[in-house]
């Protein structure tokens, strides 16, 4: 039959029809996964602002930043001194406190108060808060300890605290997100 | 998908045979749990709790649909929402102390039931999908466990949450992205509560769905049995209905005997205090631990604290931890051991009793202390025994053993002797067909 050579009518019809429904299935799934993904109204309350003026050196705030606790620093020249004596390469997650503050702004460290192995809350921040031994941060589920710049020094944790996006508005506001 | 001698349903009301033949309902009760389904005469009270597991279900089902006649999932009213339930509705308290209690419940009697599979070797050929299933139907209860612990919004409920949606965050390239994904935000929040309440309604009638899949899987062969020699001639099953039936009633009575006391009498036992404090996404509580029934895998999770050549700690922790469980999959091919039942195979017994029970007993112990030493070092030594349980000590122990002679049959076994077998020749063990 002549049918026989080439492509035939009905293998035509059968790769088309299932080929239809493949791109309708991949139609159905897209928006059926991608709702699970952060609504527009978390993602608008995504950046946040914070007022330092009150902030003395050596003192700390805790504030909101998607719906997460986020550390804002002023730290001491005794602490920045601290900071920079420690050798970079000898660090598990090697970072200056250059690399982690504003040029011009060493003092204001400003990070996540989410600690990098399971996203507990490190002390430290708070009037009376015990700074772990490296003066810095101290998470008390699993015992990371933290130094004057936030780095990971002892404990399970893999990283620093991270540091987010920010900007100075101006020099007593801050900007996160 | 039974023995020859097992009994016919035969309807004897005429309503029943114009059902029977119409939809033959009763009929696949009959054959299932009924006097048509044939099961091993020397059934130990260990064959129990598959029963006592299949009730804790339905138990979970009932008072898990009232709670959700009196919950909100959203975290302004959840926490309220449940302490509301407990002290102004009708009944709320029953209701609530006895789904909480009802999840460590049916862990109990799940641990016992996946335990004896491994003490009898009930996994091994012919039921490799039964045990395949049940592995399953397992990580499903750990979901819905999970997730259902989350719904009170309390303290351990927030940080709990956190904690297990951050292990996602360990894998690398995807991590971060998925766990926004999972949780529909950047921490658990109200997004979170909802999706998980969903689930939380679902995923217990997807198990119900693999329970079913189950107890099909195992009466293609039928029921395993303490000696693991096969089912030979009718001398040596008793039907079900009225058997069976009747010792799982008695199963039920002692069973709901010490789940009163629980409910009743220590309805918070096994509870944290920590989640009777509304969820505070500032402050961690002192001390996270999970439910009870997670405290050995958890004890995996955070025995890993050094990197592994590229692989960090925490990462190698989620693998340790879920792969725990994963091992449990490949059980019926590591184990090649002709024997089924641990009662003969000797070596076995004692890596059983004296290895991974043991093993076990201090991962679970280790899980639910603090993270410090020793308990992180104690831990490592037990996660590296349990590992090797399975990978290598089954293996080498099932090549190398010399099993007990066992019986010529389960009759003899319960009996001394079992003329009926030797004599019938035409009940080969091929029957179960």
């Amino acid at each position: 039959m002549a049918e026989t050579e080439g492509v035939r009518r009905r293998d035509f019809i059968n790769i088309a029809a299932v080929s239809a429904a493949g791109v309708a299935g991949i139609g159905i799934v897209v928006p059926l996964v991608s709702q699970m993904s952060a609504s527009a109204d978390v993602l608008a309350a995504s950046s946040t602002e914070i007022d330092i003026s009150a902030i003395q050196p050596g003192q700390a705030i805790k504030a909101v930043f998607r719906k997460q606790p986020v550390f804002v620093r002023n730290l001491t020249p005794h602490e920045i001194e601290a900071a920079n004596k420690v050798d970079v390469a000898s660090l598990r997650d090697p970072q200056t406190l250059e690399e982690r503050t504003k040029e011009g702004k060493e003092n204001w460290l400003i990070t996540m108060g989410v600690c990098t192995h399971l996203g507990c809350v490190p002390l430290g921040a708070g009037e009376g808060e015990v700074k772990g031994e490296f003066g810095g941060y101290f998470c008390p589920c699993h015992g990371s300890a933290y130094d004057t710049a936030a780095r990971i020094r002892k404990g399970p944790a893999p990283k620093n605290l991270e540091v987010p996006k920010y900007e100075f508005s101006s020099d007593t506001v801050v900007k996160i997100g | 998908m039974s023995f020859p001698w097992a009994k016919h349903y035969t309807p004897a009301h005429p309503f029943m045979k114009w059902m029977d033949d119409r939809l033959p309902i009763p009929r696949l009760v009959y054959n299932a749990v009924g006097g048509g389904y044939e099961v091993p005469r020397n059934l130990n009270y260990f064959w129990n709790f598959g029963f006592l597991a299949g009730l804790c279900l339905v138990l979970q089902i009932v008072t898990g649909i009232v709670m959700a006649m009196h919950y909100a999932a959203n975290t302004a009213v959840a926490f309220d929402t449940i302490e509301m339930t407990v002290r102004d509705v009708n009944w709320g308290w029953l209701m609530r102390y006895a789904h909480a209690n009802g999840a460590s419940a049916f862990f109990v009697v799940i641990y016992i039931h996946i335990f004896r599979g491994f003490y009898y070797g009930s996994y091994k050929a012919p039921r490799e999908m039964v045990w395949l299933l049940g592995v399953v139907i397992f990580l499903l209860m750990m979901a819905t466990a999970f997730m259902g612990y989350v719904l009170p919004w309390g303290q351990m409920s927030f940080w709990g949450a956190k904690v297990i949606t951050g292990l996602f965050g360990a894998i690398p390239f995807v991590g971060e992205p998925l766990q926004q994904w999972l949780l529909g935000g950047f921490a658990p929040d109200n997004a979170a509560l909802n999706r998980f309440f969903s689930l939380h309604y679902l995923l217990p009638f997807v198990i119900l769905g693999v329970v079913i899949l189950h107890i099909w899987a195992l009466h293609i062969p039928g029921s395993s049995n303490p000696t693991g020699v096969e089912v030979k001639s009718s001398s040596d099953t008793v039907p079900f209905y009225p058997f069976y039936v009747a010792k799982d009633g008695w199963a039920i009575g002692v069973f709901a005997i010490l789940f009163a006391i629980a409910v009743f009498y220590f309805p918070n036992a096994l509870g944290h205090p920590d989640n009777y404090i509304p969820a505070n996404p500032m402050s961690t509580p002192a001390h996270i631990v999970p439910e009870w029934y997670f405290w050995p895998f958890y004890a995996i999770l955070r025995a890993f604290t050094q990197d592994f050549f590229f692989i960090p700690a925490k990462l190698m922790g989620v693998l340790a931890m879920f792969g725990a469980i994963l091992v449990w999959f490949f059980l019926p091919w590591l184990d090649k051991s002709p024997v089924r039942s641990g009662g003969y195979r000797p070596l076995y017994r004692k890596f059983f009793f004296f290895g991974l029970i043991p093993a076990m007993l201090v991962l679970f112990y280790c899980g639910g202390a603090a993270a410090a030493e020793p308990y992180v070092m104690i831990s490592q030594l037990a996660a590296l025994y349990y590992f090797a349980h399975f990978l290598i000590i089954i293996p080498v122990v099932s090549a190398i053993e010399k099993p007990l002679p066992l019986p010529f049959s389960i009759t003899e076994s319960v009996l001394g002797k079992d003329d009926e077998a030797v004599l019938d020749v035409s009940a080969a063990p091929a029957s179960a067909v």
